[in-house]
């Protein structure tokens, strides 16, 4: 039967690279000093399912790899080979190597084929110090075998005597299929032996004392019958005998009744694969980039409680339903307690349904902070600096979605941390700090927020230092008068670097600009607070999910907007002598000592059948978002909700100061306000 | 059509395995580990168990030696998944007493096949 292999692959990369990030965490892991078996057994376990996956789906690159590393893994876990750090690492970079490989195959691309050989060479030679003489003794000895065996070329059939061992039954093999299976090969001729069977009443029914004398008619191949008997080679005596045919029964075939023993082939190791053997590329294997690309970002594993939830809640659901409906067919008014009863009813558990399928595509953060031991493990070791890394609230969940965007900007802020936060060991204990520095990555709900935290207790940041830069840059003049809040804010600002040199681990400065974006992309925002000489700490507040969204519904008109929760600071009745108004730069208002613009988002929008043109007649709400902070001039305030996120990109097109759409209990469509938009479009 | 047992921590080759008996018509039951494939085997009864030999959470060795000694599975063929390398497994496997086993990397056919002669 034709089965798609193709089906499988998706599975195996996801579990494939899990594999490698436990292999990756193990290495990390093992003391040198006091190697716990357990550790290493892990270590392999992960090898050694990659292997035969790659195997069975066709990967050979990967899996002849695998293999190398496998067998050095093998020593170290029976205690053949002790367990230095130089194997340590080459064992790590086979890690990132297999890695490679394996984005490589899944998105279609060329394999960098000198840099694995490079690994695997290091493997070998990893390997060679003990392996090279047995080997080499193996090598010899197949070929013997095989040479041996290919020289009885024409076989008119074999004799083959077969005792079973008593225990033959017991291990589910049944000599009847075995014949079975030789039967197949040609004709058969069995003679049973029937002398082994004792008086009934010593007889044990789960025995077997039969034995047999078989004649095999046919040119086969000793490798056959042998294969058919592979199973029970230790469960009986077996001799098999060659008929060869009349014509050449003459001195040039000495052994024409040699005695093959079985054992002999099937013990042979697998000879260790050659590095040449990977050159040749694989391109013919691999699945089309499309469906590569494709697969790679649709599925997502989630823990069977979370959908045993979904089902409960959906048989709940039904259940209310079809109350509700019984309650519908003869309503009347003495039934109006039993309906508002269902009603709510409804309402809670639509609302924890909604709470289940958001927490399907939560994903614990591990799977983020999981590669960051390896990163300050190789960053640490390459500055000379020592550097302990904490990870706290790694089961912390948080949306699939951030979870594959939010890794990016995190390396980026944890480099920085390691690169320019952490002091080199003697700069740390002169200013009386331990020498080993620490950094902490730790996610934690507050809220209806995930917030993550790098800290560091390196050398913190120098307000007037970064203040200079800014100035030294053209990113602010002079007179520019910062809060402290705002200082720190600078390294945020596109081309600004404080490193002095630059280095390969932190980059060119384009960075923290990318980080806020990215992270402002994903709704949510960054600060960062600094200590001179205590250290650094970057907060990251991220909403739990970004498919519904906490709202705040205002009115302008006939229409209703949502404003993000988030980004609403007050809202305050407007008072005529706070309002100055200039002339070619519009509208201020004066609140606490501060001109905040005002936005009037009837005349952004010309929304019809507005209330209040007067800004005396209505609202102003002070919002905030991406560094903009102004006053948004509307109607009303209606209520505040949680609303469903619909893309208005993927439904429509994208259009300036509005970030998304949802609709509204009545059915009616709003949009959803993007703050800093409303003010560039403001300003035009 | 016969009951099977397929046992494996690897998600993919537990799934090949199990799609490719279903194709045949039998009735698979996939076990994550050892431990799970015990359990299972004792509450149903299985014509034929298919394992894995590096497992988490007993692997397949001391699973194969813990059904054997179950008085339903006495008989019952218990073949094990193993790489070529393997060959000290496939020893230790049959001194628990393994039927045989099927060596990776193997394609459907072949495992049907195997599965096809314990089962006739």
């Amino acid at each position: 039967m034709a089965i798609d292999m193709a089906q499988f692959h998706q599975i195996f990369f996801e579990e494939s690279f899990e594999g490698l990030d436990a292999m990756e965490s193990g290495l990390l892991n093992l003391d040198m000093g006091d190697v716990n078996v357990e550790d290493i057994n892990t270590i392999f376990r992960a090898a050694h399912s990659i292997k035969g996956g790659s195997g069975t789906f066709g990967f050979s690159a990967v899996s002849d790899f695998t293999h190398v590393m496998e067998t050095l893994l093998d020593e170290m876990r029976d205690g053949r080979r002790k367990i230095t750090q130089p194997i340590v690492d080459v064992l790590l970079g086979s890690v990132d190597c297999l890695r490679e490989m394996l984005e490589a195959i899944q998105s279609g691309k060329a394999l960098n084929l000198t840099g694995i050989a490079q690994h695997k060479l290091a493997l070998d030679d990893a390997l060679k110090v003990s392996e090279a003489q047995t080997n080499l003794s193996n090598i010899g000895q197949s070929e013997h075998t095989e040479s041996e065996l290919s020289a009885v070329s024409q076989v008119d059939g074999w004799n083959i005597a077969f005792s079973p061992h008593f225990d033959l039954l017991k291990t589910g093999n049944d000599p009847i299929r075995i014949f079975r299976e030789l039967s197949s090969f040609g004709n058969l001729d069995s003679i049973v032996d029937l002398r082994g069977v004792p008086e009934i009443y010593d007889l044990d029914p789960e025995e077997c004392y039969l034995s047999w004398k078989l004649i095999l008619k046919g040119n086969i191949a000793a490798s056959d019958i042998e294969d058919a008997f592979a199973w029970v080679e230790d469960n009986c005596d077996l001799s098999m005998q060659v008929i060869l045919p009349p014509s050449s029964v003459s001195v040039e075939m000495p052994e024409q009744s040699r005695e093959i023993r079985l054992q002999q082939q099937s013990q042979l190791p697998e000879p260790i694969p050659l590095p040449q053997d990977k050159q040749k590329p694989i391109e013919n294997q691999e699945p089309s980039k499309a469906t590569a690309a494709k697969a790679a970002s649709s599925s997502i594993r989630v823990d069977t409680a979370k959908i045993d939830t979904l089902i409960n809640m959906v048989g709940e659901l039904v259940i209310t339903q079809s109350m509700l409906s019984l309650i519908g067919e003869h309503f009347d008014l003495t039934k109006l307690d039993q309906l508002k009863n269902g009603l709510s009813q409804l309402e809670r558990h639509t609302r924890e349904l909604q709470e289940s399928v958001m927490n399907i595509r939560m994903l614990p953060i591990s799977f983020v902070f999981s590669r960051f031991p390896r990163l300050a493990h190789d960053i640490s070791s390459k500055l000379g600096k020592k550097i302990e890394l904490k990870l706290i609230g790694e089961n912390t969940e948080v949306d699939k979605t951030v979870v594959e965007q939010i890794s990016d900007p995190l390396v980026h802020l944890v480099r920085n941390s390691l690169d320019h936060g952490i002091e080199m060991p003697d700069v740390r204990s002169a200013a009386g700090k331990p020498e080993t520095g620490t950094v902490i990555l730790e996610a934690y709900h507050r809220g209806g927020n995930i917030v993550i935290e790098v800290r560091d207790d390196g050398k913190g940041m120098d307000k007037d230092v970064l203040r200079a830069k800014a100035i030294e840059k053209g990113l602010i003049s002079e007179d520019t008068v910062l809060t402290d809040k705002q200082c720190y804010e600078l390294i945020f600002m596109p081309g600004f670097s404080t490193a002095e040199k630059l280095t390969d681990i932190s980059g060119r400065g384009v960075g923290m600009d990318v980080v806020r974006r990215n992270i402002e992309a994903l709704g949510g925002n960054i600060e960062v607070i600094s200590n001179l000489g205590k250290g650094s700490t970057i907060s990251i507040h991220l909403p739990l999910t970004l498919a519904i969204l906490d709202g705040q519904s205002i009115a302008v008109g006939d229409e209703t907007y949502i404003l993000p929760l988030g980004s609403i600071i007050e809202s305050l009745n407007i008072k005529e002598d706070r309002i100055n108004r200039v002339i070619g730069q519009g509208e201020t208002y004066l609140l606490r000592g501060e001109y905040l613009s005002i936005v009037r988002l009837h005349e952004i929008f010309h929304t019809p059948n507005v209330k209040a043109t007067t800004l005396t007649e209505g609202l102003l709400i002070v919002v905030e978002g991406q560094g903009a902070r102004y006053g948004l001039f509307v109607d009303d305030l209606l209520g505040q909700q949680q609303v469903v996120i619909k893309s208005l990109e993927a439904n429509y097109r994208r259009i300036e100061g509005v970030s998304a759409a949802t609709i509204l209990g009545d059915g009616s469509v709003a949009l959803i306000l993007d703050i800093p938009g409303l003010l560039r479009l403001a300003n035009q | 059509m016969a009951n099977i047992l397929a046992v494996d921590d690897s998600a993919s080759m537990r799934q090949m395995v199990a799609f490719t008996l279903k194709g045949a018509g039998h009735n698979v039951v996939e076990a994550v580990d050892g431990v799970d494939a015990l359990n299972k085997a004792k509450q149903q009864a299985f014509d034929c168990v298919v394992t894995d030999v590096n497992m988490p959470n007993k692997d397949g060795i001391a699973l194969i030696k813990d059904l054997r000694a179950l008085p339903n599975y006495k008989f019952t063929p218990l073949l094990m998944l193993t790489t070529e390398s393997g060959m000290d497994k496939k020893q230790q496997g049959k001194d628990a007493g393994a039927t045989g086993w099927i060596v990776k990397p193997f394609n459907p056919d072949q495992l049907l096949k195997t599965i096809q002669k314990v089962l006739s």
